[in-house]
């Protein structure tokens, strides 16, 4: 079947249930067209012309049409419920999948991970280990697909999307830009390397340390997060060791709900992080002032992932009071 | 009294006439040269895709040309096409009135097309546009191409679109003839009437969109950029609140073509008038609240996901009611296999086709690997060829007798009819079959793994393009040499049948009785 219909492998943990929900699709309204085109060969023989007379008057009577449209509705929403489960699957990551950051811009994908190694068009990952990309565009939409993973998501600028996978065998697998990008969109193509564990650690400790010094030991992307968060001001309204200031503060919030000023609760993540440093003032947490000014042209995408992933860093730590303040502090340094 | 063609003589007598029907040979020509046009760049970029890496054209100009393709066909052939040619000519006729409800309208709708089109042109002249059909912003907004005066072409295309559907709204409120109720209205005329409400409704956001996003591009506004503080997804809300409305405006009427056709060759009633009456005015209506199924990996919301993906369903459901009914029609019938009943058939297996493909993208999951792919293309292309092309050569067959008052060579039409249909599916079961794989849209070059079925692809649409021609070709001769024909050749029912082929100027010389209904065929 697979065969038959083209489609690329199943390596992902998600491919199998997807493929088998097509089949079903595809094969059952396949035998209706051709039940169809069978029925109607049959007429057009049995009921060719062969004399100009009338014809009888026939009106489908209305437990037909009922039947057909309860039959069919059964069908249909049956199918809808199933793909929206799995949707809702592919639209939530594990808790312990691995973040990795991803920038798409005209014409590359450049992949990011939290404590250090990072890479351009190429995307290394474990076998059997679920990934989070945490994706943002410097210009224009792209679309972010494997086609053997069956996984697929628009990178829109201004935003944060996330997508998850996991891969279930080693393998090198396309990635390709799905979302029409401009002159050279059809060349905007990646590949993701499945390793072994073994090999990926291997591959992670012998990976060129990245221009932020990150190398696999922790050090990485929350590093520069601080050095960014420092330069921007940021650090002068939210703290990291969960002293009340005139912002909230970044400890221990990610993946937690909070209560916003309008009443309604938002869950922390990256989507929430990322809009907050565009649109600060849509969401304003309960409590606080509506004064934070937007970094909408000021971050790049590889400050806004570094600062997402120092506040995500930050989740599990306990507050505690005598953590040295940042040394990065503009106003420490005399920066305007 | 003479007929219309012959009425007048004189190209002014054409050019200012307000008579429906030489207003829809009018508007039969253009969208004629409009789909040659849109072809000729079709058979562009498949010739282009012949070969897997760079080829006969930089990857900015096949950019270009697929955008044109897509513009050129959706907005110049496909959206007036049935409506402004076959609606302009048979539903005055069909309703028992001599004229739309406005004349001067009907022929200011054709040059506000024709201005619309003109500037359009100019743009792809120019160097317009490499944004793809459906403008995505920021894309669009910063693209290095001219955007504006093709937008500014989409907008003036709608304007005319809205003018002519309020016009076909007010003709059937207004002029039916007397005992013409709703419920002996020819089908035609249904699948017309909710058509005109989707152009009417729905256009204004298209034409707010187009313009928004000109604006932006010209004068940097920023409304969709989020560079500078736009919503580039707040973009795809509008363009697709219009424009998946608009493939209904595009396949409606196709559908009322053959409901209209099998009747006519099969000498029978429609097995349920009400199912497909009123399953147009559901999709008119459902179709509203489909747009989102185009944003499923967009970043939407689950519960938005949820909703459109159950909606789409729903059009879904009206499609295959429709699809019984066609062919329950024919049962006991007394069928006659001529060239409108074989593109009848072309049209049902090729809608059944793309619909079945249409609900395995509307199954939210399925559509995360299928969206942008060349799945998309195909299904898309299946419903609006293989439906609304198909329909469209089915009812210029089908009417060709009644237009111009000749025939056209039915071996030729019988041949047209089998070259269409196995061209057309080497040409798109190919790309389902890509689109599995996962090769996406709009890709200049491709991995070499697609190379052998984009090549039976393109080969398919060589066929097609050159049945085209061939159609196009006996066609205009036939209009000039073809056999004079009866009132009624086809021994029809339709209210359209019962006047002179072709009719005079006022279409009626006495009014249109409809007590023997336009289906009944139980009588002698």
């Amino acid at each position: 079947m697979n065969w038959l219909l083209n489609l690329p492998p199943q390596a992902s943990s998600v491919a199998k249930g997807i493929d088998w929900l097509h089949y079903s699709v595809i094969l059952t309204t396949f035998a209706g067209v051709a039940l169809v085109a069978v029925i109607a060969a049959y007429f057009v023989i049995r009921y060719r012309r062969r004399d100009d007379g009338p014809t009888p008057r026939i009106v489908a009577p209305g437990w037909l049409e009922g039947g057909v449209i309860v039959v069919l509705l059964v069908l249909f929403v049956g199918w809808w419920v199933v793909g929206f489960q799995q949707y809702r699957e592919l639209e939530t990551a594990p808790s312990n999948a691995i973040p990795v950051y991803v920038t798409a811009k005209q014409w590359m994908w450049k992949f990011q991970y939290a404590d250090g190694p990072s890479s351009t068009d190429v995307l290394v990952v474990p076998v059997n280990q679920p990934i989070k990309l945490i994706m943002q565009s410097r210009d224009v939409i792209h679309s972010f697909f494997v086609p053997a993973f069956r996984i697929k998501q628009d990178v829109v600028p201004g935003r944060a999307t996330t997508a998850w996978f996991e891969a279930i065998a080693p393998g090198t697998y396309d990635i390709e830009c799905a979302q029409y990008c401009g002159t050279r969109h059809s060349l905007m193509r990646g590949q993701v390397v499945v390793l072994p564990a073994a090999q990926f650690e291997l591959w992670r400790a012998n990976a060129e340390p990245d221009h932020f010094g990150g190398k696999g030991d922790g050090s990485g992307l929350a590093a520069y997060g601080r050095v960014v968060a420092a330069d921007h001001g940021c650090l002068r309204c939210h703290t990291l060791d969960g002293t009340p200031s005139i912002g909230p503060t970044w400890l221990a919030s990610f993946g937690r709900t909070r209560r916003l000023a309008d009443g309604t609760d938002v869950l922390i993540d990256e989507q929430y992080l990322t809009e907050s440093m565009m649109e600060p003032n849509s969401q304003i947490a309960a409590g606080f002032q509506p004064v934070m000014p937007t970094y909408r042209s000021q971050l790049e995408p590889a400050d806004v992932a570094a600062i997402v992933e120092l506040i995500r860093s930050l989740r599990d730590a306990a507050p505690s009071h005598d953590e040295p303040r940042p040394t990065h502090d503009v106003i420490q340094r005399g920066a305007p | 009294m003479t007929d219309y063609l012959r009425a007048e003589s004189g190209i002014r007598s054409w050019l200012g006439t307000t008579d429906h029907k030489r207003i829809a040979i009018m508007y039969l020509c253009a969208v004629t040269i409009a789909m040659m046009l849109g072809g000729a760049f079709a058979m562009l970029l498949r010739t282009k895709l012949l070969i897997s890496g760079p080829g006969i054209m930089e990857p900015l100009t096949y950019n270009r040309l697929f955008t044109w393709h897509g513009l050129t066909m959706v907005f110049m052939f496909m959206i007036p096409a049935i409506p402004a040619v076959f609606g302009n000519f048979m539903l005055p006729i069909m309703v028992g009135a001599k004229d739309l409800a406005f004349p001067r309208i009907n022929l200011a709708s054709f040059y506000v097309y024709c201005a619309g089109a003109a500037l359009m042109l100019w743009g792809m002249v120019h160097g317009g546009a490499d944004t793809g059909w459906t403008f995505y912003a920021p894309y669009a907004t910063t693209s290095p191409t001219d955007v504006a005066p093709i937008a500014i072409g989409v907008f003036i295309l709608g304007v005319s679109s809205i003018m002519t559907g309020l016009n076909f709204i007010a003709t059937v409120h207004m002029l039916r003839v007397e005992k013409l109720g709703w419920m002996q209205l020819p089908l035609f005329v249904w699948a017309i009437y909710a058509t005109s409400i989707i152009q009417v409704i729905a256009t204004p956001v298209l034409g707010l969109s187009v313009t928004l996003v000109a604006l932006d591009h010209a004068l940097g506004m920023g409304l969709f950029d989020p560079a500078l503080g736009g919503d580039p997804v707040l973009f795809q809300h509008l363009f697709w609140f219009y424009s998946h409305p608009a493939v209904y405006i595009m396949i409606l009427p196709a559908m009322g073509v053959v409901t209209e056709i099998a009747p006519t060759f099969a000498r029978k009633n429609i097995l349920s008038y009400r199912a497909i009456a009123f399953s147009s005015l559901g999709i008119a209506f459902v179709g509203f609240l489909t747009w989102g199924h185009h944003m499923f990996v967009a970043g939407i919301s689950q519960l938005d996901a949820a909703l459109f993906g159950v909606m789409s369903m729903f059009v879904a459901i009206f499609s295959a009611v429709k699809v019984f009914t066609w062919i329950g029609t024919l049962y006991r019938g007394s069928i006659a296999l001529t060239t409108p009943m074989l593109y009848f058939f072309a049209f049902i297996y090729l809608f059944a086709f793309g619909g079945m493909t249409g609900i395995a993208v509307a199954t939210t999951s399925l559509d995360v690997h299928w969206h942008d792919t060349y799945f998309v293309v195909a299904h898309f292309h299946f419903i609006m060829i293989g439906g609304t092309l198909t329909a469209f050569l089915g009812a210029i067959h089908y009417w060709f007798p009644k237009m111009f008052g000749r025939e056209y060579p039915e071996k030729c039409g019988v041949l047209s009819a089998i070259g269409v249909f196995v061209g057309f599916n080497l040409t798109f079961v190919p790309q389902f079959l890509l689109g599995n794989a996962g090769m996406p849209r709009r890709y200049y070059s491709y991995p070499d793994q697609f190379h052998v079925l984009n090549v039976c692809s393109t080969l398919g649409a060589y066929l097609l393009g050159a049945v085209m021609v061939f159609t196009l070709g006996y066609l205009i001769v036939a209009v000039f040499t073809g056999k004079r024909t009866s009132a009624n050749p086809w021994g029809s029912r339709g209210f359209e049948w019962r006047v002179p082929s072709p009719p005079p100027t006022e279409n009626f010389d006495e009014p249109l009785d409809p007590t023997i209904g336009c289906y009944d065929y139980d009588r002698a």
